[in-house]
């Protein structure tokens, strides 16, 4: 076991897949020789050579369409898109192609692509740097959305997700690249060192893409939560005295059901919180979930906390950002209601 | 002085119904004027060779010049058999489609050579990310049923694709034949990354994409050409240029004035621009890229210049927007008259063995159609895949909701 931040996570984990599997490919923009703007490749190219980790020229489409082509060839790429806010370009690839080329060819030709972006904001990264494109994904048939919260899940999942017949979009909130945010953004940055997720396997282990995670148990009510979230979750429900049960889905789509299902049932109280902005966002399915499988047991309305359906703001980030009093005040409205 | 209004230019036609092309814009070379360059050169020094006209076979039926290929009569037979076989295959297709047994279809009419000189050029592995008018690819080769090919069209139990695509839409990973999306342009740049692995892998095999003239306005033609001159990827960048993209003229594509192969030069690619109803032609030019390819001497842009016979597709009425005597004075002819001359005059072919032929093709197509009719029923007899077969392989392992929403269609279909 080593202590490792979620970066180190990220790169220890495309280090074993890159050691152990002669089809795995990693490239993206400053990916190569740079070791990318988050420092995620850093070390690769030195050690894997140039043709298996290389820099890809600015353009999001190029990368996720020649991507396709090596994984139909029988390479296993991963992929880097700088941000996931800019992987509009590329969507035509993702949606058309990617997703939908097992089903079109019969099983003919697959696409066993990871494509990893960094999400998310609190980085004062503006309405470019800071999206959570997630719900774009999970509407997606045939496309896997995974998003890790914490450096044994990053590498748990990232090796998954590489080792998966199916596309899977990695998504990784950039703010917990470092250390377990709570929220509190005018505190000092807590790092991994001092969390017991920071503890990660040096060699290969996989987290399954189909569980979620109880990161806090509780009898109350059900927190389903994802990403930059969790700790801002995890804290709210400490801080505002409710016995929360907080749930980290990891994979958003296929998801655990079975846990979401169970932990309503036994709490009969549930709220969403995700970074993403509120309308036809995930919470919006996951709302749609629990009333079909749980309306008997629910004793309160479900409520979402979620970014305002507005763009991203710069200024304004952390009245933008659903902290953790937001998430207070809505576990005390749930249980008084 | 006053100002000079400022004018919007919107390319047209030379012609349109009523009133005839003036195919001038097309600029020919003759044939066998055109240089031939080393395989090494460099991309600049192509340049020419993108504003010029490969051709081989001059109107005397004989191959002429530096790109005549070495004389190979047995291949050339195979090709005129290849050609004809995708028009009597196009033909009979047609009127399936007209009896309602399948719901559409895309013929290649008057763009036969092109495809069907291709296939002969590149070796078994190589890889082929076509669009839907390259289905003499297969039906060049001796090894994918014919009938297979219409139970595809017909959607029907024996289909391949499981009735998951339009007609035409194939996908032959065992003959070299990438699974065609329906999508324009995106599978050029999927091609580049094919052919990147390739090399990545330290392979021998090489990519070759297609794409028409209408989608080389598509971002995703222009990242392929980065990727390929970037990663000096081994691939053959085919772009068929037949004038029209459903009603739209090459123009409006940006052609006017200038090349599709001049798009290669751009981008450090070598560059050629080729008589695609040349047979000859198209065998020289593809074995010319695929070598080059092959050497690790990098990507080679063609543009094939030919002519959409035939509608785009039968949804489509081309009477509405061109003369209807396009075809006959497009000025490079019909590929199989051309090559059936050839063979004619070098004394390898006749009338005779022509019409043999074709009532031999007529009876293969005919017999094929009864065979995937008898076998997997058509559109009209309701014989379609199975209920699962919708909810299979969106992913490798059906998950949990997928099964759930199969057995609700089972429950309430």
């Amino acid at each position: 076991m080593a202590r490792m931040t979620m970066i180190q996570a990220l790169r220890s984990a495309m280090d074993v897949m890159l050691e152990r599997d002669p089809d795995v490919v990693v490239f993206g923009q400053d990916v190569g020789y740079f070791g990318g703007v988050f420092r995620c490749t850093e070390g690769l190219q030195a050690k894997y050579g140039s043709s298996r980790v290389f820099d890809a020229p600015i353009s999001e489409g190029g990368i996720v369409g020649s991507a396709i082509g090596m994984a139909a060839y029988g390479l296993r790429p991963v992929v880097e898109v700088q941000f996931a806010d800019y992987f509009y370009p590329a969507s035509d690839q993702i949606v058309s192609e990617a997703a939908r080329l097992r089903y079109r060819s019969a099983g003919d030709f697959t696409a066993p692509l990871t494509i990893r972006m960094p999400c998310g904001g609190g980085i004062y990264g503006g309405q470019t740097h800071s999206q959570s494109p997630e719900a774009l994904f999970t509407h997606v048939c045939g496309l896997r959305t995974v998003m890790p919260c914490n450096p044994y899940d990053a590498k748990g999942l990232l090796i998954a997700s590489i080792e998966n017949d199916d596309p899977v979009i990695f998504l990784e909130p950039k703010r917990l690249y470092n250390g377990p945010f709570d929220g509190h953004h005018d505190r000092p940055v807590v790092p991994w060192s001092q969390h017991p997720l920071g503890e990660v396997p040096e060699g290969h282990y996989t987290v399954p893409l189909d569980t979620a995670a109880v990161i806090r148990p509780g009898a109350d009510i059900t927190v389903l939560t994802y990403g930059t979230m969790v700790f801002v979750a995890e804290a709210a429900a400490s801080e505002a005295g409710v016995d929360a049960e907080v749930i980290d889905l990891r994979s958003l789509w296929p998801l655990d059901l079975a846990a979401i299902v169970a932990s309503v049932k036994k709490t009969g109280r549930c709220i969403i919180v995700h970074e993403a902005t509120r309308t036809s966002g995930f919470g919006a399915e996951l709302a749609a979930l629990v009333q079909e499988h749980c309306f008997y047991h629910l004793e309160a309305p479900i409520e979402r906390v979620t970014g305002w359906d507005t763009p991203y703001p710069h200024a304004l980030e952390w009245a933008y950002f659903p902290g953790p009093g937001r998430v207070a005040a809505a576990l005390r409205r749930a249980m008084e209601a | 002085m006053s100002p000079t209004p400022l004018q919007l230019h919107v390319p047209e036609p030379t012609g349109r119904p009523g009133h005839a092309t003036d195919f001038s814009y097309l600029h020919l070379s003759p044939a066998g004027a055109v240089r031939r360059p080393e395989l090494d050169a460099s991309p600049a020094s192509t340049a020419d060779l993108a504003f010029t006209l490969v051709r081989v076979l001059d109107d005397d039926g004989q191959a002429v010049g530096p790109w005549a290929p070495p004389s190979d009569l047995p291949l050339l037979q195979r090709g005129l058999r290849a050609m004809m076989r995708t028009r009597a295959f196009d033909a009979k297709m047609l009127i399936a489609q007209r009896q309602k047994k399948i719901s559409f279809y895309m013929q290649c009419l008057g763009e036969e050579a092109v495809a069907a000189a291709h296939a002969l050029a590149i070796e078994p592995g190589d890889m082929c990310f076509p669009t839907y008018r390259q289905q003499g690819l297969l039906l060049a080769r001796d090894d994918i049923p014919m009938a297979e090919l219409m139970c595809q069209l017909m959607s029907n139990a024996r289909d391949p694709m499981r009735g998951r695509q339009l007609p035409v839409m194939y996908s032959y990973k065992r003959a070299g034949f990438f699974s065609i999306s329906g999508n324009l342009a995106t599978q050029f740049i999927q091609a580049v990354g094919w052919g990147m692995a390739s090399a990545i892998r330290g392979d021998t095999r090489i990519a070759s994409a297609w794409i028409g003239d209408g989608a080389t306005a598509e971002s995703d033609f222009h990242t392929a050409l980065t990727f390929a001159h970037v990663y000096r990827a081994p691939v053959i960048l085919n772009v068929v240029n037949n004038q029209w993209a459903i009603s739209t003229f090459q123009a409006i594509a940006g052609g006017e004035a200038t090349t599709f192969a001049a798009r290669g030069v751009g981008s450090g690619i070598a560059s050629l621009r080729v008589d695609g109803n040349d047979f000859l032609a198209v065998l020289s030019a593809s074995r010319w890229a695929a070598q080059r390819a092959r050497g690790n001497l990098g990507p080679t842009l063609i543009e094939w210049l030919t002519y959409r016979v035939g509608a785009h597709s039968t949804s489509d009425d081309p009477s509405r927007y061109r003369p209807a005597d396009d075809a006959q004075r497009f000025p490079l002819g019909d590929p199989i008259e051309r090559l059936k001359r050839h063979l004619v005059v070098q004394g390898a072919w006749s009338d005779e063995q022509h019409g043999q032929l074709q009532a031999e093709l007529d009876a293969e197509v005919v017999a094929a159609l009864k065979e995937a009719e008898r076998h997997g029923g058509t559109l009209i007899d309701g014989h379609v895949p199975p209920l699962e077969s919708m909810f299979e392989d969106v992913y490798k392992d059906m998950p949990a909701h997928l099964q759930e929403q199969l057995r609700q269609a089972r429950q309430e279909t």
